[in-house]
């Protein structure tokens, strides 16, 4: 038996990987954005990419990101595989229509004649001390869109394996990269990388049988903390890690839930109209008679994305999350 | 201590030399729009292409009112009429070899169809049995798109995919004057300028956004001047003389080939016809003006240049409208009749690898389906019943 080399590695580098193995596997992959090229993104997950494969392959664009996308549409029509980096969250809105009108709707509109298939990479979410406009959670805005594939990593081998998937398929994949865990690291090796469960598959990140935490992206590291620290009030709470929001997979979640019979949905983007509402209903749905309590939400409030020095008062953590489940009508089973 | 608290250490100098990187003269459009009917430049023009122009614009003309007149019979969901711009459409479409691409706006059906594409297919978004009717790769035309300018960056994008992959493509892409003024004109312009793709932007301006005039649209100059801030060359056109749109769109196309990169063309024309049928024009312009356009027709002034060259005479225009009356009565008849739609293609084209969730929304569907075909089966069986009873107990 061969043991393999594993090192520590960050989410970020992980990314970096998977755009460079895609583009050495697939000369049409195309990677553009602001700075993504000398400087290597201000993440720095396209580092070196510029260096190594051209600016005609790793484009520095103009700072526009309705023209990034508007035109990365136009150049899937001509056969390639675009990769676009929306630098921040907030900074995709004026790409909405692009997005919406075109990405999504390209494919339909021509009856299957003209597909796009792009990757738009949008780190998102907040915990980093960001000011305004570079913490926001979009989610629930991609989720709403038919025709895109909506996918987001919670761990470096996640990050490698769910990013190629992206961008080898046929269907547009907005990719949401939670900013705080880019240099989040996991034990992987970056010079065996290896494939992942697919898109549309979620994952139990652990197992247990008092309740199921359901999460995803940067919120399965918080639930899994909170999972430890349920242990010292005799809760043996499962999470199960989302990985793709669309499509959404019901048979993970359900079975989960059937197993447990509690539920808690954490996400830190806003909770009316967010992912939360939707997933708790689709549980609801499918498990009603092994419900021991009504499924719950732990979500961000619903305010816009609160200043850096007061995140942590807004972003859902461990003690938010234990409360929730506290709150799973545990004396009905007494 | 900072510079700024060294009192007198710091002495001012002037700034480091700025050079403008572009002289701006050559970029800036002619004062006139350019013309060529009725001009010298005309007897330039290979006769041929003149007589082209003219059956194009001839056909042009039967076809808007050919679909004008299918909206008031409920066959067209809606039709933007593009009468009195025929001169943009067509030269649009002729000037382009085979090989380039066409991104047309909702307007600009008739673009589409004088490239070669199918009248009826054409139409599909406008009948509302289909968004897009036509394999966009198969005349390299894009689908007609709605939502103003949006289909600038595709134009812009897909001519530099394609000089990044060593083809000899270029894209012409068609605005209105209204879409001038949406974020995507300007960052596809400005795309378009940095990359050098080569592509071709042709503003119709025919003097409304639906009921809004150009005065309160814009406060440049002309829309070609906008291309000077981008640092592309501008052009002004009489958007009613086919041939001047075919000439000036020519050598701008011949420039983004050469990889000198874009031009906006403003072609100055007129709607001569509502926004749409459910537009009532009457309430934002003068019956005035528009008289003052239709002494200025494309099909006209195109008519005049080739009688007056003895290029055209009576046998040869009734043979044009012959033409034109027997691809407008193939229009009525196929569009008169009721297109054959499968439930089914809702689910068809969503995603390359439907969602679960798709799956069974669509299996969902089948069972509706299923359900009433059995209820008409049903139905059918029954009054088939009633059918072999016998006469006597029917009366």
């Amino acid at each position: 038996m061969t043991t393999v080399a594993v090192k520590p590695a960050t989410m970020a580098q992980a990314l970096g990987r998977a755009l460079r193995d895609a583009m050495t596997d697939d000369p049409t992959v195309h990677v553009m954005g602001e700075d993504v090229g000398a400087l290597g993104g201000v993440f720095r997950v396209t580092d070196g990419l510029a260096k190594e494969f051209g600016e005609d392959r790793v484009t520095d664009t103009p700072l526009a990101e309705a023209g990034i996308l508007g035109t990365a549409v136009g150049m899937a029509m001509y056969g390639l595989r675009p990769v676009v980096e929306m630098q921040f969250d907030a900074f995709a809105y004026p790409a909405f229509e692009q997005l919406i009108s075109h990405v999504a709707k390209m494919r339909n509109r021509t009856r299957g004649a003209m597909p796009l298939p792009l990757t738009v990479r949008v780190p998102y979410g907040g915990g980093i001390g960001g000011v305004e406009h570079h913490s926001d959670s979009s989610e629930a805005y991609y989720m709403a869109t038919p025709g895109l594939h909506v996918v987001t990593p919670a761990t470096v081998a996640d990050a490698y394996g769910l990013l190629r998937e992206a961008i080898a398929s046929d269907d547009p994949v907005v990719f949401l990269e939670p900013k705080r865990l880019y240099w989040s690291k996991d034990a992987w090796n970056p010079d065996e990388p290896r494939a992942v469960e697919p898109i549309g598959r979620a994952v139990v990140r652990r197992p247990g049988r008092s309740a199921t935490l359901i999460t995803y992206g940067p919120s399965v590291p918080v639930c899994l903390e909170a999972a430890d620290a349920a242990r010292a009030e005799g809760w043996d709470l499962e999470v199960v890690d989302l990985r793709s929001l669309v499509p959404f997979d019901d048979e993970t979640v359900a079975a989960s839930v059937r197993r447990t019979g509690r539920a808690v949905v954490v996400h830190e983007s806003g909770g009316y109209g967010g992912p939360g509402g939707e997933i708790a209903a689709r549980v609801t749905e499918r498990c009603f008679h092994h419900l021991e309590a009504p499924v719950l939400r732990v979500a961000g409030f619903d305010i816009p994305y609160p200043p850096p020095m007061l995140e942590r008062h807004h972003l859902p953590g461990v003690d938010r999350i234990l409360d929730a489940v506290a709150r799973l009508q545990w004396e009905a089973q007494s | 201590m900072t510079v700024m608290e060294q009192r007198g250490a710091y002495r001012p100098t002037p700034p480091p030399a700025w050079q403008p990187r572009t002289d701006p003269a050559p970029l800036l459009p002619d004062a006139l729009p350019h013309r060529v009917l009725g001009t010298r430049a005309a007897d330039r023009v290979d006769p041929d292409l003149l007589r082209r122009l003219y059956a194009e614009l001839v056909k042009g003309r039967r076809y808007n009112a050919q679909a004008t007149a299918l909206t008031k019979q409920g066959r067209l969901a809606v039709y933007p009429s593009s009468t009195g711009q025929e001169a943009c459409e067509v030269a649009a479409a002729l000037v382009l070899e085979e090989r380039d691409w066409l991104f047309p706006s909702y307007r600009d059906t008739l673009a589409a169809v004088a490239r070669g594409l199918d009248p009826v297919q054409a139409l599909t978004l406008l009948r509302g049995d289909r968004h897009t009717g036509y394999d966009p790769h198969e005349h390299r035309v894009a689908p007609l798109c709605t939502p103003l300018a949006t289909q600038l960056p595709h134009a812009v994008g897909l001519a530099h995919a394609a000089r990044l992959k060593g083809d000899d493509v270029v894209a012409l892409a068609l605005v209105g004057d209204g879409g001038t003024s949406e974020g995507d004109f300007h960052e596809a312009l400005n795309f378009a300028a940095v990359w050098q793709a080569p592509v071709v932007f042709l503003v119709q301006n025919n003097g409304f956004a639906i009921s809004v005039p150009l005065a309160k649209q814009t406060a440049a100059p002309s829309l070609a001047h906008k291309a000077v801030g981008y640092g592309m060359p501008g052009r002004l056109v009489d958007g009613n003389d086919a041939a001047a749109v075919h000439e000036v769109l020519g050598e701008a196309i011949a420039h983004a080939r050469a990889g000198l990169g874009p031009t906006l063309v403003e072609a100055v024309t007129y709607r001569m016809e509502a926004h749409t049928n459910a537009d009532d024009d009457k309430r934002y312009r003068e019956d005035a003006e528009v008289e003052a356009w239709r002494a200025h027709d494309p099909i006209a002034l195109m008519e005049h240049e080739l009688t007056e060259r003895g290029l055209l005479d009576e046998d040869g225009m009734r043979a044009v409208r012959e033409d034109a009356e027997a691809m407008a009565a193939d229009l009525r008849e196929r569009m008169n009749q009721d297109p054959a739609l499968d439930p089914m293609d809702l689910f068809a084209h969503v995603y390359a690898r439907p969602t679960p969730q798709l799956r069974e929304q669509e299996a969902q569907l089948r069972a509706e389906l299923d359900a009433e075909a059995r209820h008409h089966d049903d139905e059918d069986a029954h009054a088939d019943a009633h059918s072999h009873e016998p006469e006597g107990n029917t009366r």
